[in-house]
């Protein structure tokens, strides 16, 4: 029978179950190293063994710019607010496709890194926090060419007027980037055992778009629909956004406090999911 | 006595055998229901100890069940088991990949898990960013993986390529890699599960070096699971040996590889009974020298057949024989006695045929037995009843697992010119 000395001091002890709120955020911070790398990882081989390297980043943004231009500008004739058609779908375009990029590849985190989950202890939230750094690189380059389109238009005088809430842009990036994070925890830890929900993030991203001012203004928006889109936490995001930069259109600090607390609130309940779930997901998975 | 590194205290690991589908939904469902209730979860009251070879009546099993056990600061433990016992999934709850069903750990120091070599690894990086994410996987800092860049370089003998990505790498040059980063991880535990299975064998024995002088030289503790004996003996002052999800015993490395192979395989015949008048052959056991019936004998073990048969009065000139086959049905041997040198009249007789130690090198083999008088009747022949294991319980040629060493040692004459 060994007596336990009071003054015995353990560094881990694994138990079975844990807090709540038990986050292990100080691991995070501690694998910090793990997380650049692998932001660098991903940068890197995305364009390993191509010629155009990181310029592929501008493809996706220009053609759907084009074709938004042509079948909702020319086509279906939606307003723009008064702002040129191609910098007012870039706008949108650029902003929602880092949000739906965070989203899609968090809310796969455990199914794609299982192999490596299943090998080696790291904390989790290392992976998703990573894949949202790396799409925030693929958005700082594909902002840049939002950026030369905007000073083109702006000396062009072609109704672009940035204005004070240009300023606003660092925390609606901020914003985005949480709320993504924060659904796709919950989405990638619900589907570890029941992949279900999985299928309906592929189409569900884009029918989400639809029900998000991209494409057109919140103030096209027939009256009826309005209260569905303001639900929306990202309908305020992007509407900041591109006021912030175009200055048509106006700012919703309704909608804007809406999207700050429910992206926060979504962001903490992901978190919570999916540190009760990454424990074990490896026997379900 | 020296500080406890790693204290274990009634671990259990319960797994939900079959397919997820729609019917696990319902009793997910009924489990979360008793929980929230505060009532015990229903799913683990029916669990069954983990044998795979019997078919259970649950879903679910222990893969460990119930386990405690303190390990020292600064001792290289080897685990073993058979395929199944529970020691992957005690490495696992160890080093965090999954956590336990019930029970607790308790770990003083910093726990590094080897469960597999170049996890991580992207195949277009090349071997300079690997080295990095991979360090950085297995938990070191970057100014830590700098310190040991050189010396990881070097232990792998990949300095050419190191520019290069590892999809061009062969397959042994990235286990090397692999490897070298793993062993420069400043842990104070260090968890190994089989990796040796690859690379070469000069990389085996550095591989092998290198633990030993992780856990003699520089004091830490090793945790090392294997199949081969050899690799344990030469590395591990003692041993832990798992069956069925339990302890069977932790002590001296070699009274622990004894107690394994003692451990009895269900799947493996090691005796044959026949009461039919009409047959010759009675009763048919393998065993080793102390009478015990087993079927998994150390390379340095001697082999006894006993036999027992009944002779009749139509063969009292014939012969009886053992042939002796290994896994791909080379024959290896064969054995014969006349038994007119056995008995002289009728009537049942009995014979232990002993098989010398060092003799067959490991790997799996089974025994024909016969009774026929020389090219002229075959009396009685039986065939594919009895088998047994030969292990590497620490012979020359342990490192080189896997390879065909032939089925025999032979111990030639060498002699300088």
């Amino acid at each position: 029978m060994i007596i336990e000395s009071p003054r015995q001091h353990w560094d881990l002890e694994i138990k079975p179950q844990s807090g709540v709120f038990d986050l292990h955020l100080k691991d995070v911070w501690d694998y910090r190293d793990l997380l650049w790398l692998l932001v660098r990882r991903d940068f890197v081989s995305f364009y390993k063994q191509t010629i155009l390297g990181p310029l592929w980043f501008f493809i996706q943004p220009i053609f759907t710019t084009i074709i938004f231009t042509f079948i909702f500008g020319h086509l279906a004739k939606i307003s723009t607010n008064g702002s040129p058609a191609p910098l007012f779908y870039m706008a949108g375009t650029v902003a929602w496709n880092y949000f739906a990029d965070s989203l899609t590849k968090v809310s796969t985190v455990f199914k794609d890194n299982a192999n490596i989950f299943g090998k080696v202890y790291f904390p989790r939230l290392i992976m998703p926090v990573s894949i949202v750094f790396s799409s925030l690189v693929k958005f700082g380059v594909q902002f840049l060419l939002f950026v030369i389109l905007l000073f083109y238009y702006f000396f062009q005088h072609d109704g672009v007027q940035p204005n004070w809430y240009i300023l606003l842009f660092p925390v609606v990036i901020f914003l985005m980037a949480v709320l993504g994070l924060g659904l796709g925890l919950i989405i990638t830890a619900l589907t570890t055992k029941y992949r279900d929900l999985a299928f309906i993030v592929a189409f569900g991203m884009q029918l989400m778009m639809y029900a998000t001012p991209v494409i057109y203004p919140l103030s096209a928006a027939p009256a009826k629909y309005r209260g569905i889109i303001e639900l929306n936490p990202m309908s305020g995001l992007i509407e900041t956004f591109r006021y912030g930069f175009l200055g048509a259109g106006q700012f919703y600090p309704g909608a804007f406090i809406y999207s700050i607390a429910a992206s926060i609130i979504i962001f903490l309940l992901g978190l919570v999911i999916f540190n009760k779930v990454e424990k074990n997901f490896v026997d379900t998975v | 006595m020296s500080d406890i590194a790693i204290k274990v205290e009634n671990l259990s690991k319960a797994y939900q055998l079959g397919d997820f589908g729609t019917g696990s939904l319902s009793s997910d469902l009924e489990r979360w229901w008793a929980l929230t209730r505060g009532k015990e979860d229903p799913f683990l009251k029916i669990g069954e100890i983990n044998d795979r070879v019997t078919k259970g009546t649950s879903d679910v099993v222990w893969s460990l069940k119930d386990i405690s056990f303190e390990i020292n600061e600064g001792d290289a433990v080897g685990i073993i088991g058979r395929n199944g016992a529970g020691k992957s999934t005690l490495l696992k709850i160890l080093s965090r990949v999954t956590s336990p069903t019930t029970g607790n750990i308790k770990i003083k120091g910093r726990i590094a898990s080897l469960l597999e070599v170049g996890t991580g690894f992207h195949p277009e990086l090349t071997g300079r960013e690997n080295i990095f994410l991979n360090g950085a996987i297995l938990g070191m800092r970057k100014a830590e993986i700098k310190k040991h860049f050189d010396a990881i370089v070097d232990f792998s003998g990949v300095e050419r390529y190191v520019d290069t990505p590892v999809k061009r790498y062969s397959s042994g040059m990235y286990v090397r890699l692999a490897f070298a980063v793993a062993a420069h991880l400043e842990s104070e535990i260090l968890i190994i599960d089989e990796v040796l299975a690859v690379g070469d064998a000069e990389f085996q024995k550095k591989c092998l070096g290198k633990i030993g002088e992780v856990s003699k030289g520089e004091g830490r503790t090793v945790l090392f699971v294997s199949h081969n004996m050899g690799a344990v003996i030469k590395t591990c002052s003692s041993a832990m040996v798992l069956n069925n999800g339990c302890i069977c015993t932790v002590g001296d490395v070699n009274e622990g590889i004894k107690v394994y192979n003692q451990i009895q395989t269900v799947n493996k015949s090691t005796s044959y009974c026949n009461n039919n008048p009409g047959k010759v052959f009675r009763q048919i056991t393998i065993q080793d020298e102390h009478n015990i019936i087993k079927s998994e004998f150390g390379y340095d073990e001697k082999i006894d057949l006993c036999i027992k048969f009944d002779i009749k009065q139509d063969f009292l000139n014939g012969n009886v024989g053992i042939k002796v086959l290994d896994i791909m049905d080379r024959c290896v041997f064969t054995s014969e006695k006349k038994i007119s040198e056995i008995a002289k009249t009728v009537g049942g007789a009995g014979v232990l045929v002993s098989i010398p130690p060092n003799l067959l090198t490991p790997g799996g083999y089974k025994v024909t037995f016969a009774v026929h008088i020389p090219n002229i009747v075959l009396i009685e022949l039986i065939n594919d009843i009895i088998y047994f294991d030969v292990l590497e319980t620490g012979s020359e040629f342990y490192l080189f697992s896997g390879a065909d060493l032939g089925c025999v040692f032979v111990n030639c004459d060498w002699k300088l010119l």
